[in-house]
């Protein structure tokens, strides 16, 4: 090669993973409550992974907070369980109780499903255990208004983000005081990409949730998109009719309600073989879910300034 | 070149041999640049360029792109890059970048990372945000119209924040025809100023975004060029990262790991060299020895660790050392200082206080520091050094910093680490401020604090009491001096050692030469604050009676003195009443203009939140006040010697 990687320069995977574990070890230092936000995703699951190399050998020291719809997949909370058990770490579990009142759910609901659930059960969940600063892992390639979003990104304490009124962040400086009530959402993994994701994954052997790799599921077609029909008496209830299940070879680009996030056909059953597939693929990451087509292009901001992560 | 070839391999590649693909690219660098330039220049349209010639734009995105670029785009019918990378709906809307937005992209030998700035004048702060991880600059030219103000403007403030790649992109060239001689005109008269702002290297190349033309292959349209593409230069240019590991081990102290008794680490950011298990290492500031025995990370413990890493260190001896320490080489330690001449970018649109007491924050350490008035402000469109008496949103300036107590530093030149700080408003938690250390000033290394016999302690026991400072604050006509007064004439007849000390007496002697700026307002109450605690060290009782409007240079004076020898008394008198009473005219001058910055009128009062007392004037009468005031002090409150 033409550029030959010297010892002592690190790779891109080792730089990110170094900023990270530097971002979170400063929230640790000057939070005085912090919590990981953990959705179980690919994306999750490498920000956990950093979080016990940041505090090693003690484990990280804040909860997990899992923002629960009650409508995840089955082998979501079984790599839950499993991750909070291996980490050490608490486990914190938050269903908004308005929402599981209401019988809030995505067929009936639609973007209010997000909106309760998830938007309004955050906030609920950080106000009720008072934490003032909450991990998330959101990344700047994911979506446009995410590209912009600072590291440290400030929010007001009715949990509002203001894009016009962000504080400068410079270097690898970061400002964490904040007045009573108010609160910092940090996003240590803002730099990666989601090839850096699964290269990281691949690199560290780090636990994902099988939905991930392709075998052959029970799926149903619903509004054009294709499902897994991963509790069918449950579905049934809500559908008010018997989905007809098909088997096929299928996979996930991406993990969340299982109503609300479409499978693909897929024959990539071992992790190099995602990424094969992932790196050949043209459609981006987030065309699997709904929410970003609200609002014509500006969907995800929108969500941003009323507090969804 | 090579970078076309290599990105078009690619996906043959990952088709075809997966694992080799990725262990390729698992190997890759990294490289974090900014393009500079106005909306006019291309900026936008070369980084969707980028995106899209490196393959990084899916179809879906595609697709959107299309759509947009008929409804909103610029360009006719041809797809607007710029759409792809304007990302805020108001700028969406307004067609211009207001923030910086992160770009990523990779090659075969390299992920980029590319900070996209704006590029008014007044988004300066924003460009220097930008500005600050990056290791390379494109600077954008519009061919068509050559070197301009904002060309100069962004150049200096990529070579001040220390950027020392810098690319220069004469851009549009397809609408100037390809002409070379224009082309070579404007590197000529690039080159000219560069030389006198002190960038002594750059590389030039002609360039369309909108066309593609040397970005990632050599345009037949320039064959008098023979320089590198912007792409193969991206990939090719030094990232530096072997003169930061090649320099004395430096390390910020994070954060202390200790799960149990049996263990403790030093967590932190490798800023500079390499360490192994058996290096001498010294704890800085205290200036401590001790020998490395472990680097422990959750994969097993690394027999070296360099630059831009993040690890834990244990050391051989139960030494202090704690977050804010910078472990360092043992033999070629930072200096540690607490003055120094800074430059300055203010970044808030509350200007520079002068004298105010701020939050400074360099790497891991957090401490007060207050600004003097700068030397200079530097006019980023003509580099013209012009006297300032503060700093406004957006301006560069050089000034002396002083801190509280001395900081581990390098100058900015040598470490970004330890040389560039934040300053935060210790009201608003706002970052106000972006600063790089120049060199620490002579006068703080040569005064040292002399160590006195009799101490503070012996002189109060002497006098039977504890020493405090009862701190009268209030709009003028409050009923501050008064109540001070009563206070003191009764705490004397106790056989107390007491003096106070009085706004409008100070001002004939101490503070004669100060007016009423918040400035000189600022610099009067640090006098009134070190003059009160050199008495309590004397052992006395002090009481002061001043307006000192602000709440950050009354937290000032509390962080003078040990805790719990503070008192803050609130007079609190609303302003109607104090300007009914108006007990010296100052009130009816303010109002008719023939007085200016008079508190309450022109100029803010910040009420205490939570002063140790409240007296509230239409409830309570000067005497109540003084005589429950006495009682508190005198009694529950008496500091104990």
């Amino acid at each position: 090669m033409s550029d030959p990687v010297a010892k002592s320069t690190l790779t891109h995977i080792q730089r990110l993973e170094a900023e990270a574990i530097h971002i979170m070890r400063e929230v640790v230092a000057e939070a005085t409550n912090p919590v990981m936000l953990y959705s179980v995703g690919k994306d999750s699951a490498v920000m956990l992974h950093l979080a016990r190399k940041a505090f090693y050998p003690s484990p990280p020291p804040f909860p997990l907070l899992h923002v629960d719809t009650t409508w995840k997949f089955k082998a979501m909370y079984e790599l839950r369980e499993r991750m909070a058990r291996e980490s050490g770490m608490e486990l914190l579990v938050y269903q908004n109780p308005e929402a599981a009142e209401r019988g809030i759910n995505p067929f009936d609901h639609g973007s209010l499903h997000t909106d309760m659930w998830k938007t309004e059960g955050l906030k609920q969940a950080l106000d009720k255990y008072g934490f003032d600063a909450a991990f998330g892992g959101a990344r700047r390639d994911e979506e446009k208004s995410r590209a912009k979003e600072r590291i440290f990104s400030f929010r007001t304490a009715s949990h509002g983000w203001d894009p016009k009124n962000q504080r400068p962040e410079l270097w690898n400086i970061y400002n964490a005081r904040k007045n009573k009530g108010e609160s910092i959402r940090v996003f240590p993994i803002s730099n990666w990409t989601e090839l850096d994701i699964w290269q990281y994954i691949r690199l560290n052997d780090v636990p994902i949730v099988p939905l991930y790799f392709a075998a052959r599921r029970p799926t149903f077609e619903w509004e054009g998109g294709l499902f897994m029909a991963d509790d069918l008496p449950r579905l049934e209830k809500v559908l008010g009719y018997r989905p007809e299940i098909t088997e096929r070879s299928i996979r996930f680009r991406t993990l969340g309600c299982f109503p609300l996030t479409g499978a693909v056909e897929s024959e990539a059953t071992t992790l190099d073989e995602v990424i094969q597939e992932t790196l050949l693929t043209t459609t981006s990451e987030r065309q699997g879910r709904v929410i970003d087509k609200d609002a014509g292009g500006a969907g995800m901001e929108v969500k941003k300034q009323q507090g969804y992560f | 070149m090579s970078g076309s070839d290599v990105i078009y391999q690619t996906e043959a590649l990952i088709a075809e041999d997966i694992e080799a693909y990725l262990d390729l690219h698992q190997h890759k660098s990294m490289l974090r640049f900014i393009t500079c330039g106005s909306v006019d220049d291309g900026k936008s349209t070369l980084i969707g360029r980028l995106l899209y010639d490196s393959k990084m734009i899916f179809e879906d995105q595609l697709a959107a792109l299309e759509t947009d670029s008929r409804k909103v785009g610029t360009q006719g019918q041809e797809i607007d890059f710029a759409l792809l990378v304007d990302g805020l709906a108001a700028e969406r809307e307004q067609g211009i970048t207001i923030d910086v937005a992160y770009r990523f992209f990779s090659t075969e030998k390299r992920k980029f990372i590319v900070a996209d700035c704006p590029g008014h004048e007044q988004y300066t702060r924003n460009m220097v945000t930008g500005a600050s991880t990056a290791d390379l600059a494109v600077i954008l030219i519009d061919a068509r119209k050559g070197v301009l103000t904002q060309t100069r403007r962004h150049s200096y403030l990529c070579h001040l924040i220390g950027i020392r790649h810098i690319v220069l992109a004469v851009n549009k060239m397809d609408l100037i025809a390809y002409d070379q001689a224009r082309y070579d005109a404007i590197v000529a008269d690039y080159s000219a100023f560069a030389a006198s702002i002190g960038i002594t290297r750059f590389t030039a190349m002609p360039i369309s975004g909108f066309k593609g033309d040397n970005i990632t292959a050599p345009s037949e349209n320039t064959p008098w060029y023979t320089g590198p593409t912007l792409m193969g230069h991206l990939e090719t240019v030094d990232v530096n990262t072997a003169a930061e590991a090649a320099g004395p081990f430096r390390m910020p102290v994070q954060w202390v790991n200790r799960p149990n008794l049996d263990f403790r680490g030093f967590s932190g950011l490798i800023a500079n060299g390499t360490v192994k298990p058996g290096d001498a290492v010294r704890v800085l500031p205290s200036g401590k020895t001790s020998t490395v025995t472990r680097i422990v990370t959750l994969d097993g413990d690394l027999e070296e660790a360099v630059a831009g890493q993040s690890v834990t260190l244990c050391l051989a001896d139960e030494i202090d050392c704690s977050r804010g320490d910078v472990l360092s080489a043992a033999d070629a330690p930072p200096q540690v200082a607490d003055q120094f001449e800074a430059s300055l970018v203010w970044m808030a649109d509350e200007p520079l206080v002068p004298g105010r007491a701020y939050w400074l924050k360099l790497a891991s350490q957090t401490v007060s520091a207050t600004v003097s008035p700068p030397k200079c402000t530097i006019n980023v469109n003509t580099m013209e050094r012009l006297a300032a008496k503060t700093l406004d949103l957006n301006a560069i300036g050089l000034a002396e910093i002083t801190t509280d107590r001395a900081i581990v530093f390098e100058p900015y030149a040598e470490s970004r680490t330890l040389g560039g700080f934040i300053l935060i408003d210790k009201i608003s938690n706002a970052t106000v401020a972006a600063g790089m250390l120049n060199f620490s000033l002579r006068r703080a290394q040569n005064v040292h604090w002399q160590a006195l016999d009799v101490t503070r302690e012996a002189h109060a026991r002497l006098k039977g009491q504890g020493p405090a400072v009862l701190w009268f604050t209030g709009l003028s006509g409050s009923g501050k001096s008064t109540i001070a007064n009563m206070v003191e004439k009764r705490l004397h007849a106790l056989g107390k050692h007491t003096f106070l000390l009085d706004g409008d007496n100070v001002r004939h002697g101490l503070n004669k030469d100060l007016g009423f700026t918040e400035a000189d307002r600022i610099e009067n109450i640090r006098r009134v604050g070190e003059v009160a605690r050199l008495m309590t060290d004397a052992g006395l009782i002090v009481l002061t009676a001043f307006i000192s409007p602000f709440r950050a240079e009354r937290q000032m004076v509390r962080a003078l003195l040990p805790a719990g020898e503070f008192y803050e008394i609130f007079v609190d008198t609303p302003l109607e009443e104090a300007e009914r009473r108006d007990v010296k005219g100052l009130y009816k001058k303010a109002r008719a203009g023939t007085l200016k910055n008079f508190t309450g009128i022109d100029s803010p009062y910040e009420a205490p939140e939570n002063p140790e007392i409240r007296v509230d004037t239409m409830r309570e009468t000067p005497e109540e006040a003084a005589e429950r005031i006495v009682a508190l002090i005198t009694g529950e409150w008496m500091p104990v010697i």
